[in-house]
């Protein structure tokens, strides 16, 4: 396997997969919008939500795969970030519900109202401009992991005590998120959202733009990622993944990389939250879960680990069979079955369904390049085709 | 920083009274040792003697308990951390190669150049004519130019070791240090790294660990022969390998 081909192929995927991306943000959304409902090929708008939330997830995997997969830091406390960007958009969703709240109080969410508070924390001013909030998406989260990683990669905390820290780090925020006083909705979290920039949050045209910007969102991640992984940051990056030691002997400040990309990644996972939040109408403590967090970890290796396209893909292969199956009979072997998946693909497939697609692909494309010779060579009488492996 | 304003010493590096100990174990004794500019110095000495030990120290991986560590008469290197140290100018090849397996040997002379090595300046990173020039320049130093898009994981033992040589060179530091450079060697690798390493000494100072002694002969240098972490031995081959004590404790009768 020679490496041009590998860039080569993966370039191919990558255009691929941006087509794909593309022309289902565009057509989904026109068909679900302008084709008669009940028609064979308009889809419907449960669905067009339903797509739009393994969209965002497919977000989070990218931001996943670009540390686990290029740097080799396995956090299992993505979904931390997720919901911290789930949050900030659901505050600016609450905010703008204003009067209209079962309480009808103008500036209080209801949950404050119902707890007797008289007068708006100050964590949640600003929260009624959406650039704000849009600000807020990717600055809490990012913050976060900037003050997380600067603690933990500076002491050098590595392998798999860097993964424990963080699903301490997301359940900690899972135990703080679930407390009434911490003034974020308690374990109800926030949700019953009216409209998001004037438009109703359930009408059909909002679903779809939703749909559409959250592909859009893809693209630009995608691009972000192929961005890093292709510059050489990125070859620093597998350097890090590869020998960390090494690494730093060559000159390179290991740590200033690992904090780099841990940081945009967790910015990504926050868009990928925010976006999710307006499609599912809620966002509750549930979402810093550790269980989803490793659930994000799984969809990257399914879908094949360091590739971007994969990650993407075993987000969306991953939570299509988790919606099939928990909606049947099959319900509550759910975990059972995510379980067995990921044992199966560690032993079976470890690179992945694209990695070993990529893989079988060279070899395939090795063969026939080889094959090619050995007829040529045959051809000329230079040499016995038993002598070309 | 730690730079003072007069060199303490000409040394490009000088170890005075240096202590290690893990758990009570006193790996480094008393060591003291001086390179000269552009000097090759081959160091060997029986397992444990504290050869790996001490080039963790120079390299900033292991801290010194006690004692004085200058790198070119002016910086202390107890005080910095290995990236800093790599940053000074002291590149290091470790016992076991140590190449980043899954990139080609270009990328990892690429990885290795002393170029800007700041997350800005690899992330916005444009390749110029003189850097793959320096490359082409190694590649055919380490005889690998026929493998330069290979993955650096494909190499044979022998060539790995000429990589990771080669990315040292790419580094260009004032000081290298080189780790058993021809372990598991062929005796015609084991005698073109012996010529590599002259010809890198003509522009560089060397530090060599090697058990290796038909290689150490074909160097020519002086010798450093440790023992218990301190020095037992030195000077020319003749003279060490002819030294009671080193017969005693490393060669053998």
């Amino acid at each position: 396997m020679t490496p041009h081909m590998l860039t080569r192929s993966l370039d191919r995927g990558a255009a691929i997969f941006l087509a794909v991306v593309a022309a289902c943000g565009i057509l989904i959304p026109l068909s679900n919008l302008l084709l008669p409902a009940g028609s064979f090929l308009q889809v419907p708008t449960y669905l067009v939500a339903l797509w739009g939330k393994y969209v965002c997830y497919a977000i989070l995997a990218l931001a996943i795969d670009l540390i686990w997969g290029y740097c080799g830091i396995l956090s299992l406390g993505h979904g931390a970030f997720f919901a911290l960007g789930g949050y900030a958009m659901g505050m600016y969703l609450m905010r703008q519900i204003g009067a209209r709240g079962v309480y009808g109080n103008p500036i209080l969410p209801d949950f404050m109202v119902f707890l007797n508070w008289q007068k708006l924390p100050w964590y949640w001013y600003g929260f009624d401009m959406f650039w704000f909030a849009a600000l807020m998406v990717l600055f809490v989260p990012g913050l976060l992991a900037f003050c997380f990683g600067w603690l933990a990669f500076r002491s050098r905390v590595t392998g798999v005590y860097l993964s424990i820290i963080t699903q301490a780090m997301t359940y900690a925020l899972l135990l703080a998120f679930f407390r009434n006083d911490f003034g974020f909705g308690g374990n109800n979290g926030l949700t019953d959202f009216k409209d998001i920039l004037g438009f109703n949050v359930q009408a059909e045209g909002t679903r779809a733009a939703l749909f559409a910007l959250s592909c859009l969102a893809l693209i630009v991640g995608f691009l972000i990622c192929r961005f890093i992984v292709s510059s050489k940051l990125g070859k620093v990056l597998i350097a890090v993944r590869d020998a960390e030691s090494r690494t730093r002997f060559l000159g390179y400040r290991v740590e200033s990389y690992k904090l780099f990309v841990f940081t945009v990644s967790a910015c990504m996972a926050g868009v990928a939250g925010a976006l999710y939040v307006p499609q599912v109408g809620i966002i509750n403590p549930s979402e810093f879960a550790p269980g989803n967090s490793i659930e994000a970890v799984i969809w990257v290796a399914v879908g094949g680990r360091g590739t971007l396209v994969g990650a993407a893909l075993g987000a969306v292969v991953v939570n299509y069979a988790k919606t099939f199956f928990t909606s049947g009979v099959l319900a509550p072997y759910w975990l059972f079955m995510l379980g067995a998946l990921f044992i199966l693909v560690t032993l079976l497939l470890p690179k992945g369904i694209v990695g070993t697609f990529i893989a079988w692909w060279e070899s395939s494309n090795e063969k026939r390049t080889a094959a090619a010779i050995a007829s040529a060579a045959v051809e000329d009488g230079v040499a016995e085709p038993k002598m070309v492996e | 920083m730690n730079v003072m304003d007069t060199r303490a010493t000409s040394a490009m590096l000088y170890l005075d009274g240096v202590h290690v100990s893990f758990d009570g174990f006193h790996a480094i004794n008393n060591l003291s040792l001086t390179l000269a500019p552009g000097e090759m110095r081959a160091i060997i000495g029986p397992n444990g003697a504290g050869k790996t030990t001490m080039m963790d120290i120079i390299t900033g991986k292991t801290k010194p308990d006690e004692g004085t560590v200058l790198f070119d008469g002016v910086t202390d290197l107890a005080r910095l951390d290995e990236t800093r140290i790599a940053e000074l100018g002291i590149g290091r090849k470790f016992q076991k190669p140590t190449v980043f397996e899954s990139q080609t040997v270009q990328d990892n002379l690429l990885l290795a150049l002393n170029v800007d090595h700041s997350v800005r300046g690899t992330l916005f990173w444009r390749g110029s004519k003189a850097e793959s020039e320096r490359i082409d320049k190694v590649l055919e130093t380490i005889r690998l130019t026929e493998a330069r898009n290979r993955l650096a994981g494909s190499l044979s033992h022998g060539q790995k070791q000429w990589l990771e040589i080669g990315m040292l060179l790419a580094q260009d530091p004032k000081l290298l240090l080189v780790d058993e450079p021809v372990a598991g060697m062929t005796d015609v690798e084991t005698h073109l790294t012996a010529e590599l390493l002259k010809e890198i000494n003509k522009t560089h100072t060397v530090m060599v660990v090697e058990h290796d002694m038909t290689f150490v002969r074909e160097l020519g240098v002086k010798v450093t022969c440790l023992h218990e972490g301190t020095v037992l031995a030195e000077g020319t081959i003749d003279q060490v390998s002819s030294n009671e004590r080193v017969i005693e404790v490393y060669l053998g009768r």
